[in-house]
């Protein structure tokens, strides 16, 4: 198991180097995105309007963070499941998106998406909010504000830890549950 | 008969709301501290490691533990000499919820199903309650997150599928839901009653500590049956492979139908967050 650095945006080459299992911390600006989220990015694409933000080598996180208290940039904001994203990603990869944040399983079209436009699904620890809430260092709403913590944000994060679940080589890190 | 002012029950209720976000109960934490010592694959360490930073940040700062602070679910018991003045019981709950929600800085996840617009305060509380002989109110808070509710299922199985079928339904469920619940989850399965009732005693009972032996031996048996089938898929900490799948498996039992085997499978994840306040 390797361990990266990496700069948004990214590149082929920094994706086709991971491997599932791979711990990578990113640095630079990630996009928030889930349910709501991608519902209406993938409205924009079939509008024909443009999207609020630069997919070219973009990571979509997969989070709803919870407000920010006094002080802070932001609230807790670790993972959401990412399979209820399944339906949109593919086509988000084939615009240029290098790669997806969550948690939990992706289905094939995802996996094929992933080793055909050289894009990376990893993975946070999921229920550690306030943990990963201290990598980000600034965060601001840049479109669907009306959709509260599903909003559009773009965040400023430092070493951000990530694990490679899914690499664009078809290796998967999960484990197979034993069924006896 | 106890009299108990409405808005001592909304200060209590914000209070556990924010509480129950911020402070793991201690036999969570006793449980992720046994974890991280037992697991030998350096991934699934990792993860206690970090769940039990996460834990102790979220004590000491003002962020949750988790940015799905849940809908607030409450198991309400009322004991019959129990009067509640200056508004109702209800109201006092849900307006409690709201201003914990508000003032917590915890994040409102409740929404229309069909325009899925948030409905802005976190509201309604989902409140079941108990008519109890006495005269004490309980109030037991549960933040439950949408990721393992949505791994949760209901079945209705035959009754000549019996204790094989339930086994395996459970076991295979935790073995579907994979990494998608947070593992390692606390798996909460209602057995008996019938559809509705089922659901919600699998709930009830995830309020009971992990570290607790079901009263009756032979349930208490089943209990121990699952958990070593579940932990044996390794699944892990995360879907990361790993001894601990789900922290904790309790069952709620009840009498059914003739024609039925009611089934529920209520997944927590390891953020097991409820609080409870007795007047």
């Amino acid at each position: 198991m390797a361990e990266y650095h990496l700069t948004t945006p990214l590149s082929d080459a920094d994706v086709e180097q991971l491997k599932s299992g791979d711990v990578v911390f990113v640095s630079g600006h990630i996009y928030t995105a889930r349910d709501a989220a991608h519902k209406r990015l993938v409205e924009t694409l079939d509008a024909g309007k443009p999207l609020p933000f630069d997919l070219k080598g973009a990571l979509i996180y997969y989070v709803g963070p919870s407000p920010a208290p006094p002080g802070r940039p932001i609230g807790a904001a670790g993972p959401t499941t990412s399979y209820r994203m399944d339906t949109y990603a593919p086509r988000l990869h084939s615009l240029g998106l290098k790669g997806s944040i969550g948690k939990g399983k992706r289905n094939d079209a995802v996996k094929d998406a992933l080793r055909e436009f050289k894009a990376v699904y990893l993975g946070a620890t999921g229920g550690a909010g306030a943990l990963l809430s201290q990598r980000i260092t600034d965060a601001k709403v840049i479109a669907y504000e009306d959709l509260g913590p599903e909003a559009i944000r773009e965040l400023t994060v430092k070493d951000f830890p990530l694990l490679v679940i899914n690499d664009c080589h078809g290796g998967e890190l999960y484990v197979k549950p034993n069924l006896g | 008969m106890k009299t108990i002012q409405a808005s001592d029950i909304v200060e209590a209720v914000a209070g556990m709301c924010i509480a129950a976000n911020h402070d793991l109960p201690a036999d969570v934490q006793a449980a992720f501290e046994a974890c991280h010592a037992a697991e030998e694959a350096p991934a699934a360490k990792e993860i206690f490691r970090q769940l039990l930073e996460n834990s102790e940040l979220s004590r000491t700062t003002n962020l949750p533990l988790c940015q799905d602070t849940g809908l607030g679910v409450f198991f309400v018991e009322v004991g019959e000499d129990v009067k509640v003045e200056g508004g109702s019981l209800r109201q006092a709950i849900n307006d409690g919820m709201i201003k914990g929600y508000k003032d917590g800085y915890l994040r409102k996840s409740s929404c229309d199903p069909f325009s899925r617009k948030n409905t802005g305060d976190n509201s309604p509380a989902i409140i079941h309650f108990d008519i109890v002989p006495g005269d004490a109110l309980k109030i037991c808070m549960m933040a439950k997150g949408g990721g393992s509710e949505n791994m949760s299922r209901v079945t209705m199985l035959a009754p000549a599928q019996g204790w094989k079928g339930i086994k395996e339904f459970v076991v295979n469920r935790v073995a579907e839901a994979g990494p998608n619940p947070c593992p390692p989850t606390i798996v909460g399965v209602g057995i008996g009653g019938n559809f509705e009732l089922a659901a919600i005693n699998s709930k009830k009972a995830l309020m009971r500590p992990l570290d607790d032996r079901h009263p009756d031996p032979e349930i208490a048996k089943l209990e121990d049956e699952l958990i070593e089938a579940i932990n044996n898929l390794g699944i892990g900490p995360m879907g990361l492979g790993g001894k601990t799948t789900s922290l904790g498996v309790k069952i709620a039992v009840a009498p059914c139908h003739l024609a039925s085997l009611p089934l529920a499978v209520n997944i927590q994840c390891h953020s097991a967050r409820h609080k409870e306040v007795v007047f």
